[in-house]
């Protein structure tokens, strides 16, 4: 009868000095695979102008109807994103999001990516809306918009080259 | 009557009118040619060259006149060796057309690819991204790469004011010309044009001010690519996202079919907003444009008045206890309320024995119930426009007497100043009576007659006496013309009121001049009313507001000066508490112990022998008119009384 139960219990104590694959979450994090989609970043260029240009194409693209952009117009004095036009409101609802991807595709500048981010909580439905407060990200050069800039600079929205400064 | 013309395109036979272009009598049999230059309306000029296709002709003997018959007894036809532009090919007997073969696709694709060459693909940021015929045609056409080299691009200025409404994205534009024929033809004011040459070819405005016309807003629905926008539109809202709704315009007596496209907007806190103004389609009306005034209607009324101040029902009792009080309580409405508003009015002043008046400065209502309508006039026709400009007052019946001119009609204009419409008339005087003289010369020549008249009784009256086929009084309001059809009296100044308990419905200033002069005033209206309200005030507690909504909040009708009905439906949540004014009435009545209907379909059945069924009706085939964003009307074209 022990030799019974010894052998029933013979896998219980293999797996008590396995390496468990388990991990104490929150206190510890995994490290996700590059192509993860976890919450999405605004991105910007390196001189601190927002990417996104308030196309909505993003908005168009998303099959859970979850991103609300509306459209503002750039000045010179006042300038969000190279070109005439930026997003003045933009908004992702993660409740609603199905994370996707498809907005990431959709981007004519790459504004919009999902990042590595997977820990996603709100406490009401009202924080589950992600403005651009929160989504944009800062950069170590602290560069940031609005800027005033000079005059006939950024005159394209969709710029053929990464940082556009000559255009 | 023509006899019909019998060709074969892409293997089908179709009959047209002689002289019908080839790419309308494709679409007749649905098949779509790719045009960018060609517009139905405008005559053709074969500037883009995107309508290439084959065209085949049968085969004539020199000698004999006789078809040539191939050996199995068909006819001969002889092809061109080159692809040809249909849109400049009026439609012959016999011909045929290959709008798909090979080579007319090669042909169409690479032209496409040209139209691209320094097409700057702005389409992210574009207004006309969604509803651009380039996009469109570039999805049936385009390859996926192009063969020429982008750093060669043409660069040009990308934000040019042609006004203060419409501005110009020279990139964009392909030089297709419809914006100067649109001008130059069908407007009559030249006022854009090209400069420069080759690749270099631009737009400009040679008016100053620029863009100096009533009609630009129209150019930015025919522009094929999103080179002429509108300012009060800039990035206003991706076409996919908007709502379109069907309405009528409120600006003026000629009821241009319209739809309003609404979309929530952050700016204005999160409501649902009319975004732009649109046309729709009406051959009888606007055919398929509209004016400056009516697309830029500002539907926004920040300031009005969303609920009663004492609470709906201490109003509606008030209001009620007031004008039951009262001996002799008047009623008075003005021409911007729908039928049904003015239909519960008038029944409730009918019930309690109270005279009902509609506010006119224009004379003559009861005069113009009878006429018929101004149509579409034309050789043989003679037309009076006597005491209005035209141009300020009905933009559309200014366009409609240009064009009926251009069709070979008589226009007599008879102003005190000079009008736009001078250049185009046979006859132009400064005064009244020489004009009235002038027209009785020419009407006894003329088959159909025609008099737009703004002016007081007498001068109705005299115009009345020339027996027109059609009176048409120019209005200051929308449905004007609907409260004489429903038998309110005219009154031009507001004395009558004086020391009275009036109930007043419409717009702000009529409700600030009543408070002026009357006793206690029952305001029914859906303006801002912030002049009432202050001079209320100023002079005690003698009036009670009840806020109603606007025409892009309810359903409704509206009778046009030329007498056709034609429905409104509601495209925007009313605001705050408002309620339809047609309710309003019924239940102050209904407190007076009168009992009116509150459905808009049933009101409107009490008083015309029509549903909004009848209204609802359309003419498809219209719709082969259209070139380019003009709604088509699947709504309803309205009735012509
Ligand atoms: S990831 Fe997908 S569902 Fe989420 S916002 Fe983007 S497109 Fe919409
Ligand atoms: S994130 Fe990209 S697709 Fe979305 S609005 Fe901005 S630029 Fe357009
Ligand atoms: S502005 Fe538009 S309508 Fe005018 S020529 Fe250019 S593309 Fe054609
Ligand atoms: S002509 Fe009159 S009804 Fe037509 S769009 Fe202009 S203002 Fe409106
Ligand atoms: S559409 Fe025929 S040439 Fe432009």
């Amino acid at each position: 009868m022990l030799v019974e139960l010894l052998r029933g219990l013979k896998t219980t104590f293999k797996m008590m000095l396995d390496k468990p694959v388990t991990i104490q979450y929150p206190e510890q994090k995994r490290e996700v695979r590059p192509r993860y989609r976890g919450k999405h970043e605004l991105k910007r260029y390196d001189n601190g102008l927002e990417k996104c240009i308030g196309c909505a194409l993003c908005a168009a693209a998303c099959p859970a109807d979850a991103i609300f952009v509306e459209a503002g117009e750039n000045t010179d004095e006042v300038r969000f994103s190279p070109g005439d036009r930026y997003a003045s409101t933009y908004e992702i609802n993660l409740l609603r999001c199905i994370y996707c991807g498809y907005c990431e595709d959709a981007c004519p500048t790459g504004a919009i990516e999902l990042e590595h981010e997977y820990d996603i909580n709100f406490s009401s439905r009202l924080d589950a809306i992600a403005d651009k407060d929160k989504m944009l990200v800062s950069l170590a050069n602290d560069l940031s918009t609005p800027q005033e800039t000079k005059p006939g600079t950024f005159t394209r929205s969709i710029p053929d080259m990464e940082n556009p400064a000559d255009y | 009557m023509t006899k019909d013309i019998t060709l074969t395109i892409d293997g089908k036979e179709v009959s047209v009118p002689a002289g019908t272009l080839i790419p309308d009598a494709a679409k007749k049999i649905g098949i779509d040619i790719p045009v960018f230059c060609y517009h139905p309306k405008m005559e053709p000029v074969g500037m883009c060259r995107q309508c290439l296709v084959e065209i085949g002709r049968p085969a004539f003997d020199r000698t004999t006149g006789e078809a040539v018959l191939e050996e199995d007894g068909s006819p001969k036809i002889n092809w061109g060796w080159k692809l040809e532009t249909s849109c400049t090919n009026p439609v012959s007997e016999g011909m045929v057309v290959n709008t798909k073969s090979e080579k007319a696709v090669k042909g169409q694709n690479e032209m496409l690819e040209f139209q691209l060459l320094s097409h700057p693909l702005d389409c992210p940021v574009c207004d006309k991204g969604g509803e651009c015929l380039l996009q469109d045609l570039t999805l049936a056409h385009g390859g996926t790469e192009s063969r020429f080299n982008f750093d060669e691009k043409r660069h040009a200025e990308k934000k040019v004011a042609l006004s203060d409404l419409i501005w110009l994205d020279r990139e964009r534009c392909i030089q297709c010309g419809r914006c100067v024929r649109f001008q130059s033809e069908i407007v009559g004011e030249a006022v854009l044009g090209f400069e420069a040459r080759g690749s270099h070819t631009q737009i400009m405005t040679t008016s100053e001010p620029g863009f100096d016309s009533a009609f630009s807003g129209n150019t930015t629905d025919i522009c094929p690519v999103g080179a002429l926008t509108t300012a009060q539109f800039r990035f206003g809202a991706r076409p996919w996202e908007m709502e379109a709704t069907a309405s009528v315009c409120t600006e003026c007596p000629v009821g241009c079919n319209t739809v309003l496209n609404t979309r929530r907007d952050v700016k204005t806190g999160g409501k649902v907003v009319v975004k732009r103004v649109m046309p729709r389609q009406n051959e009888s009306v606007n055919e398929t444009w509209i004016c400056d005034k009516g697309r830029f209607t500002d539907f926004s009324a920040d300031s009005r008045l969303t609920a009663p101040s004492i609470g709906w029902t201490d109003a509606i009792a008030s209001a009620a206890q007031n004008l039951s009080a009262a001996d002799e309580p008047i009623f008075v409405v003005d021409g911007s309320l729908p039928n049904e508003d003015l239909f519960n009015i008038k029944s409730l002043a009918d019930e309690v024995g109270a005279k009902a008046y509609c506010y006119s400065e224009v004379g003559g209502g009861e005069l113009t119930t009878k006429s018929g309508t101004y149509g579409k006039s034309g050789a043989g026709d003679a037309i009076l426009v006597i005491g209005s400009d035209l141009y300020v007052d009905a933009p559309i019946f200014w366009l409609r007497a240009k064009q009926a001119v251009d069709r070979g009609a008589t226009l007599i204009v008879a102003t005190e100043e000079e009008t736009r419409l001078d250049n185009f008339a046979s006859t132009v005087v400064r005064d009244f009576a020489q004009g009235l003289e002038a027209a009785k010369e020419a009407f006894s020549k003329a088959e159909n007659t025609v008099i737009l008249y703004k002016g007081d009784d007498a001068l109705a009256q005299s115009c009345a006496d020339l027996n027109p086929t059609s009176l048409v009084g120019v209005w200051n309001d929308a449905n004007t013309q609907g409260a004489w059809e429903m038998g309110y009296e005219a009154i031009s100044d507001l004395d009558v009121l004086k020391g009275k308990t009036v109930y007043v419905a419409g717009k702000s200033a009529l409700v600030a001049s009543a408070l002026e002069v009357a006793k206690f005033v029952v305001a029914q209206t859906a303006e801002d009313v912030q002049i009432a309200v202050s001079i209320t005030e100023a002079s005690g507690s003698k009036c009670v507001t009840l806020p109603s909504r606007n025409i892009s909040e309810s359903l409704g009708t509206f009778t046009s000066a030329e007498r056709r009905v034609q429905l409104f439906h509601p495209a925007v949540p009313a605001e705050g508490d408002t309620l339809p004014g047609f309710v309003i009435t019924a239940q102050v009545a209904e407190k007076m112990g009168v009992t009116l209907d509150i459905e808009a379909e049933d009101i409107f059945a009490n008083f015309f022998d029509l549903s909004y069924a009848d209204l609802s009706k359309t003419n498809p085939e219209e719709k082969l008119l259209i070139g380019g964003n003009c709604y088509e009307n699947t709504q309803g074209v309205g009735v012509q009384l």
